[in-house]
């Protein structure tokens, strides 16, 4: 690991102000992708700047409508919380099979978003539920967040301070875990929106992706049969070690199946 | 950037300075001795250097010294109340053969001993595997592990720790 400048603000304005004034800035919410990137010397920040601290990134509000996180909430919170998993069950079971038991004591569903890596699992809830995400500046739409491998709609200098989910008439995830890393080789979560079906996939593309095919089956019929025989393309898919593009595209449809089954 | 850093350590208050990117267990290991904390994998996934951060198991070789700053570790070595009293979760990997070469061991009592207390004491099978996903052990295929904390997570309770 390069060497940096640490820094532990106490409020959002001094944690902007820190950023503003590095050289090259990177922001540590839990530090489960930032840290092992820092030690195979993928990243060469001047600074970083450790969000721990700012108490009001932490929490989980619940309501008639839906479930609100802090930005800096461990998953282990989310998966704990008897309210999350009354409002809206799939997203507790989500956040409580992220990664292992001491990932999900450190990782933050802030910083899972702000990263979109293209295996995490917290991009498929929020683009399956169509969450918003909050930021010191504005608001984000699930559907307008997620670029590209890595890639937000996030600026420099823009900080998620929390992300709303609206409560679903029923949603499920299945993923089909890496065995080693736990990281989604794919998974799909299916939801019931007030605004029709959603079908996001994760682990697949260079980052989450909806299926409208399949939301459009599902509108017509819920159920796994109207999902079984629709093929996302292959071209354009991640492929690697683990499995080639054909492979996920094939998980894709089988994930969906469950998860739709799962639903009920 | 060389930080101060102070922390309480198996119930002893420590300092030193360190870089901003010292890990804790490097300082752990490097600054304290306290050599009962290994590096496996050195990348998350082993889990051979899980201790407890204010209470929590955590991976010391993903987390920086400074973000422990004031905080309460406990690690393997702290959890003996002597040298002939072992923790009822040590004495239970002991009494069951839940350890071969014992490399993971340390990491795997300290994930062990957070588990039981996230449910309560009430683990089955199925709760403990789950809960080691983040523990490898290239020795016993596991099983006399999931014995031991079974076991483990009893004898914590009828000693009330």
């Amino acid at each position: 690991m390069y060497d940096f400048a640490y820094h532990k603000p106490k409020s959002m304005a001094d944690a902007l102000a820190a950023l503003k004034k590095a050289a090259d800035g990177k922001l540590l919410a839990g530090g489960m992708t930032l840290i092992p990137t820092l030690k195979q010397r993928l990243a060469q920040p001047s600074d970083v700047i450790d969000l721990a601290a700012i108490g009001e990134l932490r929490g989980i509000k619940v309501d008639g409508n839906g479930v609100t996180v802090g930005a800096m909430t461990k998953h282990a919170e989310v998966a704990a919380s008897a309210d999350v998993a009354k409002a809206i069950p799939a997203l507790a079971k989500l956040a409580a099979n992220i990664g292992d038991g001491q990932v999900r004591n450190r990782g933050t569903i802030g910083g899972s978003l702000a990263n979109s890596d293209p295996a995490a699992d917290y991009p498929a809830a929020v683009l399956g539920l169509g969450a918003t995400i909050t930021t010191n500046e504005r608001t984000i739409a699930a559907d307008d967040f997620f670029k590209g491998l890595f890639e937000t709609a996030l600026k420099e200098g823009e900080i998620i301070t929390s992300v709303t989910f609206p409560k679903p008439a029923k949603a499920a995830y299945m993923k089909f875990p890496n065995p080693a890393s736990r990281y989604a080789m794919v998974g799909v979560f299916v939801a019931q929106t007030s605004s029709g079906p959603r079908v996001a996939v994760t682990g697949a593309g260079p980052c989450a992706f909806r299926v409208k095919a399949m939301e459009d089956a599902l509108a017509k019929n819920w159920s796994a049969d109207a999902v079984a025989g629709i093929k996302v393309p292959a071209n354009g898919l991640n492929g690697d070690i683990h499995g080639s593009p054909e492979y996920r595209a094939h998980l894709v449809t089988v994930m969906a199946k469950r998860a739709v089954a799962a639903a009920g | 950037m060389t930080m101060s850093v102070s922390m309480t350590v198996n119930g002893k208050t420590v300092s030193g300075n360190v870089e901003a990117r010292t890990l804790l267990v490097q300082f752990l290991r490097e600054h304290l001795g306290l050599t009962g904390t290994h590096v496996g994998c050195d990348t998350s996934q082993c889990g051979a250097c899980v201790v407890h951060v204010d209470g929590i198991s955590v991976k010391s070789c993903t987390l920086l010294a400074v973000q422990a700053e004031g905080a309460k570790v406990t690690t393997i070595e702290g959890l003996a109340k002597s040298a002939e009293e072992l923790h009822p979760m040590q004495e239970a990997f002991r009494e069951n053969h839940g350890l071969q070469c014992g490399f993971c061991t340390p990491g795997m009592v300290m994930s062990a001993i957070d588990l039981v207390k996230r449910h309560n004491y009430q683990l089955d099978e199925e709760t403990v595997r789950h809960g080691l996903e983040g523990n490898l052990c290239r020795c016993t295929g596991y099983h006399n592990i999931v014995k031991s904390i079974i076991a483990g997570a009893a004898a914590m309770k009828a000693a009330g720790v």
